[in-house]
């Protein structure tokens, strides 16, 4: 098999039309910059047949321009994926063979946008989404990330090879390189080369997606629901118990996040059992909160409330207890039929650090809305009805709450992916060969400056992930503050 | 005001105590003093080997009572060993020696004072720190500015952009990407390589070559959401009523933005950069780690790997240290810079 090259055949077309749309973009971004100091501002004119229309002038002309050449790369990229699924295998380079690999995400993807612009008018905030470009944008990059770690994960469908296996002769080769002869692998390429255990890149950072899509989001709800649940008490009643929540939660703040990890994060710690206990206490909050929920609400119907909160907390406490107890730790006392399922050594670590971590700041944007809103009229109104004080924490503050929470909820899982990325570039948590994308951009970046290729898939997916939940916040912050 | 300011600083002390408390609580777990006592004496000592080479140094006595002697408030040991010989934890006859008295230990891993290796290193720190923030605060003022200055416009949009894009990527992303673009031939063939990928040789001689790539990467990440706050102060001082009084009177666009609102829209990010150091100093420890700068942030990834406790315990007292100043600082700072806030 001859290696192959970045775009093949397609490239001759499409590179030329990329890079001019690229350079022409970049260019009229930084003219209207420029101009936008100088330039009189763009202003609004009504015609006598009641239409309005914007006078740019050359600010205006720009703007123009630059979404045209923003359509228009955009287009090439299009052309690039739809070429490389549609031309037979190698024909259309490394780009063409990964959209190839990609192409039920593209389905998936497709479907999904098809499905929410028809119906955007009834799905409410998130149909409100499709509105901005830029929402849209991060919509699709995280749901991209999202499809690729169901479809590896569950289906094992996009990756090209194992995550761990290792080809003698590939070693710290270049993307593209063609497997030696008589190798029985589907495929015959390393797409983006091999990293220097001679393992496919390519598929090591599809299948890291997995481990990051799997615990940033879990770890976030976690963080929610110990922050909302100490949050809200905390601006509701306020006093001695505010002092010395927000006490606390200023105490783990002012610790550098780095520092934590490795006196949380070490084998010798996890030794003590402290992670353990960690976890003990932090995923008691879930429960707390369910139950409290439920209580606050159906406490005056024990028909109702009983079989619920039977129910709920059951399960919800056999999970809890499947989830702390693990073999080979300190906290073990579930015999084997019972236990549901055990964690791998080192994610249940990782996962109570980075809830541990991020729970403080969750709760003092709760602490801040709960004071915020204490003190308006549907609050006292639930007061005067003789509501209990957490069925007006959680069933009237609560959800008045839910627009910078949400907005905040997609910020905190960029950020824990970040942290996740951190733990796994100081090598502490999860074991070497995770293929998860912190640890191979450790191990890539020690041979630097000899082999690029490495590192560089998985950082580039950790940028795209990250930027894609940011600009999903910011288009959701953007819609949720039009009504 | 003063009794603000003493207030603060109560708290900022039980804050630090507590916090140093917890850090000595968790080196000082069992397991962590068998990993040293291994890593000094030798790696096949058996269980009681290990528990007399800890008890003969003192460090099996009491929690409080180790913090106490560390901190310096209480005398230091003073424990004649099972092999006979005196350990002492003073020199010279002190009863005293702690934290407080300027006694900061003795680093395992350097062999060396712990005072002297915390002042070298933040040194080196110092110098990274003056360049990064040389090169960030106008940056991300003069982005900032520039989007907020016609909210919704096409350079909003973009810079905007730009600024969600820098605060989504972290260090150990940009630095990579920085330098495989600008320390190798990887992506551009350079005639001669522009930046050095390592910044090792700027502990003894600063130049661009080979300070310019740390220094941006931990800027670029800081950048972002700097803007993002100078922004939204900008946005906010664009609609006062003063400045329709100046644009009715027929002041000129440039003249609005740096007579006008400018003073007003920079009162927000400063506590925003005050408040970024803690960030700051994450991004010092990725980035000294990438490009093996042998700092602060270097210097506690050492510690925190080898267990080495005195030192562990140096770094995290002068972070934390930091961390808190610039909280009071931004707090008080907010405090003079807006006269609109009083505190009785």
């Amino acid at each position: 098999m001859e290696p192959l090259t970045w775009t093949g055949s397609l490239g001759a077309i499409l590179n030329p039309l990329f890079s001019i749309s690229v350079v022409l973009l970049a260019c009229s971004v930084v003219i209207q910059i420029v101009l936008s100091f100088f330039a009189p501002a763009m202003t609004l004119q009504s015609n006598p047949d009641g239409t309005l229309v914007k006078r740019g002038g050359a600010l205006g002309l720009f703007e123009q321009t630059t979404k045209l050449f923003f359509f228009a790369a955009l287009a090439t990229v299009v052309l690039y994926i739809l070429g490389g699924v549609i031309m037979p295998y190698g024909s259309a380079g490394i780009i063409g063979a990964m959209s190839k690999q990609f192409a039920p995400v593209w389905i998936a993807l497709f479907l999904t946008f098809l499905a929410s612009i028809m119906f955007k008018r009834r799905l409410g905030l998130y149909g409100k989404l499709f509105d901005s470009i830029i929402g849209m944008i991060g919509f699709g990059l995280v749901m991209f990330w999202v499809f690729t770690a169901v479809f590896a994960g569950l289906f094992d469908l996009i990756a090209t090879h194992d995550p761990l296996t290792q080809i003698s002769g590939l070693k710290n080769k270049l993307p593209g390189v063609a497997l030696p002869e008589g190798s029985e692998e589907m495929n015959p390429h390393y797409l983006l080369g091999g990293d220097n255990l001679a393992r496919d890149i390519f598929s090591r950072m599809v299948y890291g997606s997995t481990i990051v899509i799997a615990i940033a989001p879990m770890a976030t709800v976690f963080a929610f629901m110990v922050g909302i649940t100490l949050g809200l008490p905390a601006g509701f009643y306020g006093g001695r118990l505010d002092t010395l929540l927000s006490f606390l939660a200023n105490l783990i703040l002012a610790f550098p996040v780095i520092l934590l990890f490795y006196l949380l994060v070490t084998p010798e710690i996890v030794e003590t059992g402290i992670p353990s206990y960690m976890a003990a206490f932090l995923f008691v909050f879930p429960i707390v909160f369910f139950g409290v929920l439920l209580n606050s609400r159906f406490y005056t119907q024990p028909s109702k409330r009983n079989p619920m909160l039977i129910l709920v907390l059951g399960g919800l406490s056999w999970l809890y207890l499947s989830m702390i107890s693990q073999a080979g730790t300190k906290l073990n006392f579930l015999p084997p039929a019972v236990d549901l399922f055990d964690i791998a050594p080192g994610i249940l670590v990782v996962f109570v650090s980075v809830v541990f971590v991020n729970s403080p700041t969750v709760f003092r944007i709760v602490r801040g809305l709960a004071l915020d809103l204490r003190t308006r009229d549907y609050v006292a109104a639930a007061q005067t009805r003789g509501e209990g004080a957490w069925y007006i924490m959680l069933w009237e503050i609560l959800p008045n709450a839910r627009g910078p929470l949400i907005v905040d909820f997609c910020l905190r899982i960029g950020y824990t992916t970040i942290l996740l990325g951190t733990l796994g570039f100081f090598g502490l948590g999860l074991p070497p060969e995770s293929p998860d994308w912190g640890s191979t951009i450790n191990e890539g970046r020690k041979l630097l400056l000899i082999f690029v290729h490495p590192p560089l898939p998985p950082a580039i997916a950790l940028l795209s992930l990250v930027l894609g939940l940011n600009l999903l916040a910011d288009g959701l912050r953007e819609e949720s503050l039009k009504d | 005001m003063g009794l603000f300011i003493l207030r603060r600083l109560g708290v900022m002390i039980l804050t630090a105590l507590c916090l140093t408390f917890i850090v000595f609580w968790l080196t000082n777990l069992y397991p962590n003093l068998e990993k040293l006592a291994k890593t000094q004496g030798n790696f096949r000592m058996s269980d009681e080997a290990v528990t007399s080479y800890l008890t003969n140094r003192g460090y099996t006595q009491a929690l409080p009572v180790k913090y106490g002697q560390w901190l310096g408030v209480l005398p230091g040991y003073e424990i004649e060993g099972s092999d006979g010989e005196v350990r002492r934890r003073c020199e010279d006859g002190k009863t005293f020696c702690g934290i407080l008295q300027g006694d900061w230990g003795f680093s395992t891993v350097f062999k060396d004072d712990v005072s002297k290796i915390v002042g070298t290193r933040l040194g080196l720190t110092g110098k990274l720190m003056f360049w990064v923030m040389v090169v960030m605060v106008p940056g991300a003022l003069i982005i900032g500015v520039l989007a907020g200055m016609r909210e919704g416009s096409g350079t909003d949009r973009s810079l905007s952009t730009v600024s969600i894009v820098s605060t989504a990527t972290p260090e150990y992303v940009s630095g990579v990407i920085l330098i495989a673009a600008f320390a190798t031939k990887a992506f551009i063939d350079w005639e001669s390589i522009p930046f050095k990928g390592t910044a090792t040789s700027a502990a003894d001689n600063v130049t661009f070559e080979n300070f310019f790539l740390p220094t941006i990467t931990i800027a670029l990440y800081g950048m972002g959401y700097i803007a993002r706050m100078t922004r939204a102060s900008m946005t906010e001082v664009m609609t006062a009523q003063y400045i329709r009084t100046a644009r009715l009177k027929g002041v000129s666009f440039p003249k609005i933005v740096l007579r006008h609102a400018l003073r007003n829209a920079l009162i927000a990010p400063f506590t925003v950069i005050m408040l970024q150091f803690p960030w700051l100093l994450n991004g010092v420890v990725i980035v000294e780690t990438l490009f093996n700068y042998k700092g602060f942030g270097w210097t506690l990834v050492q510690a925190a790997g080898n267990n080495d406790i005195e030192l562990l315990l140096g770094v995290s007292i002068v972070s934390v240290f930091v961390v808190l100043v610039t909280q009071l600082i931004s707090d008080i700072g907010y405090v003079f810079l807006n006269p609109r806030i009083r505190i009785s």
